[in-house]
């Protein structure tokens, strides 16, 4: 088909979704101006939330969610074992996301919480690639609409898929934003990856990391930037912990 | 004839569902007939859980809507406000009046997003024979922008007034960390304006359905504020006539757990009991915009309706009040300062209850906070946990009736599939 200029095959695609809110899933069918020519470029061959129509024939899988229990595993696998391409889609996929707070929780003890007296099957949370082999991750909670369909443009024509490199702080000075760190607020902006748009910092609400760290952060230097302005380290483990999207980097500190 | 009637009265049927397409999370059917009768109908619920409510133990009350908004991707503001509502009300604090007013706005935005998600994407396609909505873009072209139109707008009035639709940024304790704009204020109330059109298209779509005849009574419950359609607090109450107070919504719900679902049942005074847009319809008909009233009128819908099909139809004719009332709320927000949008606050100990009217039905956050303002315990209880029993019991009537009524297997399993999308289940959310 030829599409905005290109002459390429439409994609094959699949999205499923394992533990999580769905909410990326369900950016998919957002930015409505330009849905239907978002939908030119898909052959939808498996989305359970949106079809009834059924095919394991895809090459591209989209996969929300993390994993925490059995039959995920498996769900996933065979998965991996059809798609050429799999995308961990959004933080709960690429990290664990908001899930991996119940890590620190004895698995017991959530079960007699929330379900007394029965037996609930449920393990500690993974992301997808403690699975499997991950071929793309598109962080964000929610992914971001605009993002999603620039690199669905670039898985089409064959073009590089990147990632932006800087930190949201580039964004959020760009809409020339009073920095939170000036009103006395922990922001994970000058360590996360940009490509939000700044969308919480915008609206004076501090980053709290969900896109993942961006290239080379310098974690000791934020952390004494956090210390110099005498501002909480706990609410500095609090906000690092939220979407643990800074594994390896958040132990040294505080 | 006799013996054909009877052959079919008797007849055996089973059904056997495994993840149901078309809903939000992973859910499976099974009906079993024998002789004409049934033995078993259920509704499993197989959504792996969460535990919000333990996540959120220990975490700083500023923080907490923002955790507790991602236990649902399509009604995230409603359960960022629940949670709001219950911390303010446990601390005592009272939002200043613009933060209100933008709270229910981004309300308005939400429902009308999901419930466009709904009509259009999951339930068009079972009225038209088709399996998703892609084929309806090129054999219901006018409807599918109509139905984008309104979804977008949704989620245009959420961005407006929240910061971001999926996942809201500003709604903070307190208030909201950032008042809406004026200038994209006024661009929203034009952008309403110009959808109701888009509506019109949508009302003139489904008046043209044949909706099925099924009516199982029940009891439906719905928050009740005695002076506007019901969105954020006030008190519960039941078509049965049961009446109370917000931090009692334990004895409205009584939850309790099956062994074959994740997702937990509730009930009142029957075996099941009904939330969502049906149940505000029937509770709060006299509080609807009389234009909502007018297409109710045109549908023959009257409260109390007891047809879990024409909860789309309730949709519908919410989005119609919604387009009349949010263009009233821009109204009084541009003529107000938007200056005054937060009030400070110091976390301290406190426990009560946020309800709210979620597009689904009333969603409960009951917070407790320790001296620290952090929280000690959470107890959540969703729209569609309130719906579940209700379902189950549905399936068993209507595949019933149907074997009664001699309809074919295929027939009875899209009936199925139809009354269970009608409730327009949440299921990962259900779960949390």
């Amino acid at each position: 088909m030829k599409h905005w200029g290109f002459t390429f095959e439409k994609l094959k695609i699949a999205s499923f979704d394992f533990t999580c809110c769905e909410g990326c899933q369900l950016q998919l069918a957002n930015r409505e101006s330009t849905l239907i020519d978002f939908l030119e470029l898909l052959d939808i061959r498996n989305f359970r939330e949106l079809s009834s129509e059924q095919h394991n024939d895809y090459d591209i899988a989209l996969i929300e969610g993390s994993i925490s229990r059995q039959d995920e595993v498996e769900r996933l696998q065979a998965i991996r074992r059809q798609a050429k391409t799999l995308v961990a889609f959004g933080s709960c996929a690429c990290f664990g996301g908001v899930n991996s707070l119940k890590n620190k929780f004895p698995l017991k003890e959530l079960v007699a919480e929330v379900y007394p007296g029965m037996q609930i099957e449920t393990m500690p949370v993974r992301k997808i690639s403690d699975v499997v082999k991950v071929d793309l991750s598109i962080p964000g909670c929610p992914v971001n609409k605009e993002e999603v369909e620039r690199i669905m443009v670039n898985l089409a024509t064959g073009s590089l898929v990147t990632l932006p490199k800087h930190p949201v702080c580039f964004e959020c000075k760009a809409q020339l934003n009073t920095c939170l760190f000036e009103l006395g607020e922990i922001c994970l902006g000058p360590i996360t990856r940009g490509g939000c748009n700044a969308v919480c910092t915008t609206g004076k609400t501090p980053c709290l990391g969900c896109r993942g760290p961006s290239e080379e952060i310098n974690m000791p230097a934020f952390v004494e930037l956090v210390k110099a302005r005498e501002l909480s380290l706990d609410d500095l483990q609090e906000k690092i912990a939220f979407y643990n999207a800074f594994e390896g980097f958040s132990n040294h500190e505080a | 004839m006799h013996l054909k009637d009877s052959a079919i009265m008797k007849r055996d049927y089973s059904l056997d569902i495994r993840h149901l397409t078309r809903v939000e999370g992973h859910a499976n059917i099974s009906i079993t007939v024998k002789d004409g009768k049934l033995l078993d109908a259920r509704w499993a619920i197989v959504e792996t859980p969460r535990f919000f409510e333990v996540m959120v133990k220990g975490m700083s009350t500023e923080r907490v809507p923002f955790l507790t908004s991602r236990i649902c991707g399509i009604c995230s503001i409603s359960h960022a406000l629940a949670s709001i509502r219950a911390l303010e009300r446990g601390m005592k604090i009272e939002p200043p009046v613009v933060a209100e007013k933008t709270r229910l706005l981004a309300m308005h935005g939400e429902t009308l997003q999901s419930h466009a998600l709904h009509l259009f994407f999951l339930v068009a396609p079972d009225f038209t024979g088709a399996s998703s909505v892609l084929p309806l873009i090129t054999s219901h072209p006018d409807l599918i922008k109509a139905g984008l139109r309104i979804k977008e707008l949704g989620n245009e009035i959420s961005t407006v007034s929240a910061g971001r639709c999926t996942h809201p940024v500003s709604l903070v304790v307190g208030g909201l960390s950032k008042a809406p704009e004026k200038q994209q204020l006024l661009q929203l109330r034009t952008m309403i304006q110009e959808s109701k059109p888009a509506l019109d298209t949508a009302c003139s779509f489904f008046r043209t359905l044949k909706i099925p005849e099924f009516k199982r009574e029940t009891e439906f419950i719905s928050l009740c504020n005695g002076s506007s359609y019901p969105s954020i607090g006030g008190s519960i109450i039941s078509t049965d006539g049961v009446k109370q107070d917000e931090n009692e919504y334990l004895l409205m719900t009584n939850e309790y757990s099956r062994d074959f679902s994740t997702s937990k049942f509730t009930r009142l005074s029957r075996e099941s009991s009904v939330a969502g847009a049906l149940a505000r319809f029937n509770n709060n008909y006299d509080r609807l915009h009389p234009k909502a009233k007018e297409v109710a009128a045109s549908f023959d819908l009257q409260a109390v309706c007891h047809n879990p099909f024409m909860n789309n139809i309730a949709q519908l004719i919410e989005c119609v009040h919604i387009l009349e009332d949010a263009g009233e709320m821009i109204d009084s927000l541009l003529e107000m300062e938007l200056r005054d949008i937060k009030t400070p606050y110091s976390p301290k100990a406190g426990s009560a209850t946020g309800a709210v009217e979620a597009p689904r039905g009333i969603l409960y956050h009951h917070l407790e906070t320790s001296d620290e303002g952090k929280v000690v315990r959470a107890d959540c209880i969703i729209p569609t946990t309130q719906n579940n029993a209700n379902i189950l019991y549905d399936l068993g009537a209507i595949a019933e009736q149907a074997l009664q009524e001699g309809k074919n297997d295929k027939e009875i399993e899209k009936l199925c599939e139809m009354v269970v999308r009608s409730y327009d289940p949440c299921i990962s959310c259900s779960v949390h």
